[in-house]
């Protein structure tokens, strides 16, 4: 995966001439990308596209074009940096305009043209919406945002942004109303004065009335969704990051602070084990499932148990995973009895409990590598603890075997047949 | 041995990473060290160590990523992932990419060193963890058997992952099972294989899974 993605990466720096954005899109990211790689704000970009497709579709057919020499986009390393990015200069938005309207009088000549009756109308509404719609200036888009939600606090920031916005508002309305007039101006003189046509005309000048204020409000109704959107995102990673604060203090934090508390060596390692465990657990809980009944959990936390009691490692591995039921429960007794036997007795650093759900039957192995024992000269301490285990298997209708040797450690094997299978 | 095996460690955290080459420098030639997944591609190409220590969890795509980059260029190269993430699917991903086992950065010393010369050797290693994530993943009774020769564990290869589950090393393994160490390697190295060959859906799903993240 990560391969493939530095492979793109290394194919848009050999022929493609920009990367699509990928937090800012519409349609494909082309506007977006464009933008960022000009340093123009995508909503020059945007306009020009529709303004062009004006000419003939000739803006459709440049989006398809850039769309194609452009590249996938890479993933954003995060969101409010691809935001931040774009500023753009009133210079450049100035001559992109100019562009456009330069490439419009040349389509206009080459005959790919759908109309002066069209096109001028839609080139002076797309040069008032993005002389409104801008962030060109230094107040950047988000004060503008919060300016018109109304929720900016600081005075100095407002006074400053009202004085430059309520200019272009007023300049950008006008430009959009002339563009609207000039439509109705040259489609009323075109239409005929029959009935038909009056009614005609009267849709037309409410589809256009539509649109206009659609231009006018739209991007505004536009920037309050993405930022109530954005805004409830934020609230969600503050939530999260609360949990895990919360979490980390009540467990992590108190482990530490304990552990600065001991000057025994063998206490802090197990001090140090037991929050490794819950911290592993706590990080790869499965969401879909209370774990708190399932066999693997209470393996660990009786593994826990004989570490923290016994300072000695426990490593667990539970295979196939299941509820406890009694027989279970049975089991994993007999499992911290073995574990701690092991501990008190063998030697050994080390305990591994390993167990197994079967389709019919549980199996458990505790084992170390301590001295081990010759069964048949057990001492008593440890026959006394043997026999408990074997009877508590029994009473299940399971069976315990014991198997060691002097110098090569002790294993305690367990099988309890499943109750539902 | 006439010549150190040269080991390239690469992980994130810089003091684990100290107490590693601390541990390790005396036995082996500690040939390079990276902290992040673009660093550890470009130096492990570079420096093309015997063994590469890779830790499981990294920002920018993981260990898995460093394995399946270099392995692109340099087949021949020896991975063993090194980690304190116990989640099956950041294992078996790293697995997969190629690397030839996997222990907890718990693991002593001395079994460390062991396992870097296993690995080095062609052989594969398995912690008694990881053997238990193959055998929950060839559970036998999972469906989606696709090619039997490769989603399925032979009953010789599921005993000998059992008892590596159970603690035991190789040598016990053997001992236990009345077989050579050779074989038993043997039989490791083939479930190796099966596990980075074997399209069982459960493998298929924890790759996919990690893609996602």
């Amino acid at each position: 995966m990560q391969a493939k993605r530095a492979r793109h990466a290394a194919h848009a720096g050999r022929w493609a001439l920009f990367e699509r954005s990928r937090a800012d899109r519409w349609v494909a990211g082309v506007a977006g990308g464009l933008g960022e790689r000009l340093d123009i704000d995508p909503v020059v970009i945007r306009l020009a596209f529709v303004v062009l497709a004006g000419a003939g579709g000739f803006g459709l057919f440049l989006y398809v074009l850039l769309w194609l020499v452009s590249a996938e986009p890479r993933p954003a390393p995060t969101r409010t940096e691809a935001n931040v990015r774009v500023t753009g200069s009133v210079q450049k938005t100035v001559a992109a305009g100019l562009v456009v309207l330069g490439m419009l009088l040349l389509l206009r000549a080459a005959g790919l043209w759908f109309g002066d009756a069209l096109v001028w109308p839609v080139a002076l509404a797309a040069f008032g919406s993005a002389v409104m719609w801008t962030r060109s200036d230094e107040a950047g888009r988000a004060r503008w945002g919060r300016l018109f939600a109304g929720i900016s606090r600081t005075r100095g920031d407002r006074d400053d942004v009202q004085r430059v916005s309520i200019g272009r508002l007023l300049l950008g309305g006008v430009l959009i109303a002339a563009g609207m007039a000039a439509f109705f101006a040259t489609n009323h003189a075109a239409s005929s004065s029959t009935a038909l046509g009056a009614i005609r005309n009267v849709a037309v000048a409410v589809v256009v009335t539509l649109s206009g204020l659609a231009l006018i409000l739209g991007p505004w109704v536009a920037r309050l969704a993405r930022e109530a959107a954005e805004e409830r995102r934020e609230r969600i990673r503050i939530q999260e990051r609360e949990e895990v604060a919360a979490h980390l203090h009540d467990s992590v934090l108190q482990t530490l602070a304990l552990m600065q508390r001991t000057s025994d060596p063998a206490e802090m390692s197990a001090l140090a084990r037991r929050q490794e465990r819950e911290l592993r657990t706590w990080l790869y809980r499965t969401t879909d499932a209370d774990p708190s009944g399932l066999l693997s959990t209470a393996i660990d936390r009786v593994a826990e148990r004989v570490e923290l009691a016994h300072h000695i490692r426990v490593e667990t591995v539970v295979v196939g995973d299941c509820p406890v039921d009694q027989n279970l429960q049975a089991v994993v007794d007999a499992c911290g009895e073995a574990a701690t036997n092991a501990a008190k007795h063998s030697g050994a650093d080390e305990v591994s409990i390993y167990v197994e759900v079967e389709p019919d039957a549980i199996t458990a192995f505790v084992r170390d590598k301590g001295k081990g024992f010759d069964p048949e000269t057990v001492p008593q301490d440890r026959r006394g603890i043997a026999d408990s285990i074997r009877g508590r298997m029994q009473r299940y209708g399971g069976t315990a075997t014991i198997v060691s040797e002097p110098g090569a450690g002790t294993e305690v094997q367990l099988r309890v047949p499943r109750e539902d299978g | 041995m006439a010549k150190p095996i040269r080991v390239f460690i690469v992980d994130d955290h810089r003091l684990f990473l100290s107490g590693v080459r601390a541990e390790l420098g005396s036995t082996f030639e500690i040939v390079g060290e990276a902290y992040d997944v673009d660093e550890a591609i470009a130096r492990v190409r570079a420096t093309e160590p015997d063994v590469t220590l890779i830790d499981v969890h990294m920002p920018g795509g993981g260990g898995a990523a460093v394995v399946e980059a270099v392995r692109r260029t340099n087949p021949d190269l020896c991975f063993l992932a090194l980690s304190m993430s116990d989640a099956a699917e950041d294992v078996i991903a790293v697995i997969r990419a190629g690397a030839r086992g996997y222990v907890t950065k718990t693991i002593a010393g001395r079994d460390l060193a062991e396992a870097i010369r296993r690995v080095h050797g062609g052989d594969a290693v398995f912690s008694p963890r990881l053997a238990g994530f193959v055998l929950d993943a060839f559970a036998e009774s999972k469906p989606q058997i696709l090619d039997p020769e490769l989603d399925r564990l032979t009953t010789r290869e599921r005993e000998v992952l059992r008892l590596i589950a159970r603690g035991y090393a190789y040598k016990e393994v053997a001992r236990e099972l009345h077989l050579s160490v050779k074989t038993v390697e043997t039989h490791v190295s083939a479930v190796l294989r099966k596990l980075q060959l074997s399209n069982r859906y459960e493998l298929t799903r924890w790759a996919t899974e990690r893609r996602i993240v």
